[in-house]
């Protein structure tokens, strides 16, 4: 039924509750399988013929869960005179790489959108930079993350010297920026012919007819691209901290662990925990954009 | 002549050529002379490619005339343009999707930057006039395609245009409401004292809307014909609502059922046919 004044219902508290309740349904799914697999598989895997087709499941290989959380209790450094957990430990690295996947982000996505503009408003411009777009992904981030150290180390910026962090911030905005970059100049393109026409005939100029059309129109292009963005520049901030060397963050915990996975397997595993959950806070990110511009992508035509 | 009391359109001499692909040239319209007059209501019809769409946008200044005189309002299609001196309506509403019902009719306001009480109070007035006021805060996805198309009238009307250009707003409309908006326009039209230039592929709805029917043929464009319609006037179609029971839509009913409409729509018929031989 339709009534006066009732406005775009958007999606309703209860929905929204559904989803949350799907998401911790599908993570004690996943910790059900995992322990299933443990039980079910022999330690040493299944093999056929000599290949293994099914992995070890071992202690050593596959921690229990609850190994797992209760490692994140244990002192970092055994016997040292300041005690950290593991937990804090894995907290606090991931904030660390959560600033700067976020700056990365926003870096790129203000990249993204500026190449975006710059491609809608020239034929030739697109021309002339997509196809760099495209090969700057091709190029590895491993080949990368050095060069951009060793320069970011020759430059200072407003006086202050560059920081490693910096660095890390870079190379995860070289990786957010370009789903960004594709998606918004779909959306910038997205509105129909007759639309452009309305705008034309309205006689309004190109900055008028990006606020008032285009823009808006990208919205529901602009949403899923900064949720790829997001999850690259996670990933990208997670390996720059590995190849530049960078301290302080999940990444390098991811390999400090996994150097001490002999002793202590499930440690490895609260770092990868710990980037997970990362990726979660970051794509929520997104979602609270997501929310903020609920209007802009009520209905398909 | 003083734009007060200029032609809403006047062509001259208009041609129009297109460069096509592979080199060669379409003439898509030749020779064109039309004048409308103030308030007159004119009907381009014709053949799929015989340039009527051209026509309305050349005078919308959405192409260029490659030749020829162009005046709207007594002013050049693109200070015309510029100045919002005429409305426009296509076959599709084309209305945007984050905007509600009022928002999208205020749309030619906002982008001018008329101030929001004044667009309110217009959008409100106009709403009113198309039968939609109940539907302000609606979302378009929400409205049928005929009150969808309703608002896209309302919106061409915003800035009180002495002239509006519609290129076949009802075309993608049903028959049944297709005619309940024929009446609905011819009221709006006799409201507003607004010339109206329109394209449509119909000829019964081009004979009981205009007051001129302009029949065009293709291959160069060009008119052919000149058939006087059966448009009914004034009171018959703004004042009968509600005094004793008469609708706008049974004046133009009358029209539809009378014999002189059936006349004129042989008339057009017979001059489509001779054109595109």
């Amino acid at each position: 039924m339709r009534t006066a004044g009732q406005v775009e219902p958007g999606r309703s508290p209860w929905s929204r509750w559904r989803g949350a309740a799907m998401a911790v349904a599908a993570f004690v799914l996943l910790v059900v399988l995992w322990e299933l697999v443990k039980l079910v598989v022999p330690a040493d895997g299944v093999s056929v013929g000599g290949v293994r087709v099914l992995p070890r499941t071992s202690d050593a290989a596959m921690p229990h869960v609850w190994t797992v959380l209760g490692t994140l209790f244990d002192p970092e450094v055994a016997g040292a005179a300041q005690q950290r957990s593991v937990g804090a430990a894995v907290l606090s690295g991931a904030l660390f790489t959560l600033r700067l996947s976020l700056g990365g982000l926003l870096l790129g996505g203000v990249l993204g959108v500026l190449l975006a503009l710059l491609m809608q408003r020239s034929g030739l411009l697109e021309r002339a930079l997509l196809p760099y777009i495209v090969a700057s992904q091709t190029v590895p981030l491993i080949a990368i993350a050095p060069l951009v150290a060793g320069w970011g180390g020759k430059i200072a910026v407003f006086g202050q010297p560059w920081q490693p962090w910096a660095s890390v911030m870079v190379i995860a905005a070289y990786l957010a920026f370009f789903p960004i970059a594709v998606g918004m100049l779909r959306g910038l393109t997205s509105p129909r012919a007759e639309d452009v026409e309305l705008f034309r005939a309205l006689a309004c100029g190109w900055w008028t007819t990006l606020i008032r059309l285009r823009l808006p129109a990208s919205v529901p292009f602009l949403i899923p691209a900064a949720r790829l963005g997001a999850a690259a520049a996670v990933i990208g901030a997670i390996v720059a901290e590995i190849s530049t060397g960078t301290r302080g963050g999940v990444g390098r915990l991811i390999i400090e662990y996994a150097q001490a996975a002999t002793g202590d397997p499930s440690r490895m595993y609260t770092a990868i925990l710990g980037a997970a959950v990362l990726g979660l806070v970051a794509a929520g990110a997104v979602g609270l954009l997501d929310l903020a511009l609920r209007r802009y992508q009520a209905v398909a035509r | 002549m003083t734009p007060d009391t200029a032609a809403p359109v006047e062509l001259v001499g208009l041609d129009k050529t297109f460069a096509a692909s592979g080199g060669g040239a379409v003439h898509a319209l030749s020779g064109i002379e039309l004048r409308l007059a103030p308030g007159e209501f004119v009907s381009l019809i014709g053949p799929s490619g015989c340039g009527k769409s051209t026509l309305l946008r050349v005078v919308a200044d959405l192409e260029q005339p490659s030749s020829g005189t162009v005046l709207v309002g007594g002013k050049s299609p693109r200070q015309a343009r510029l100045e919002q001196d005429y409305g426009i309506a296509f076959q599709q509403a084309g209305l945007l999707e984050w905007r509600t019902v009022a928002e999208n009719v205020e749309l030619p306001l906002h982008v001018h930057g008329v101030a929001k009480a004044e667009r309110r109070a217009r959008a409100a007035e106009l709403l009113e006039m198309v039968g939609l006021a109940d539907f302000a805060a609606h979302r378009p996805s929400q409205l049928s395609g005929g009150m969808q198309q309703r608002v896209a009238i309302a919106r061409s009307l915003a800035t009180r245009p002495k002239l509006l250009l519609m290129d076949e707003p009802f075309g993608a409309l049903d028959e049944m409401t297709r005619e309940r908006m024929q009446a609905e326009l011819l009221r709006i039209a006799d409201e507003t004292g607004a010339a109206v230039l329109f394209v449509t592929h119909s000829i019964p709805e081009a004979v009981v809307l205009s007051d001129r029917v302009v029949v065009m043929s293709p291959r160069p464009g060009r008119i052919t014909d000149v058939v006087k319609g059966r448009r009914p006037r004034g009171a018959a179609t703004t004042g009968g609502r509600g005094v004793d029971g008469a609708r706008p839509e049974d004046a133009v009913d009358d029209v539809r059922e009378s014999a002189d409409f059936f006349t004129a729509v042989t008339e057009v018929r017979e001059a489509l046919r001779k054109g595109s031989q």
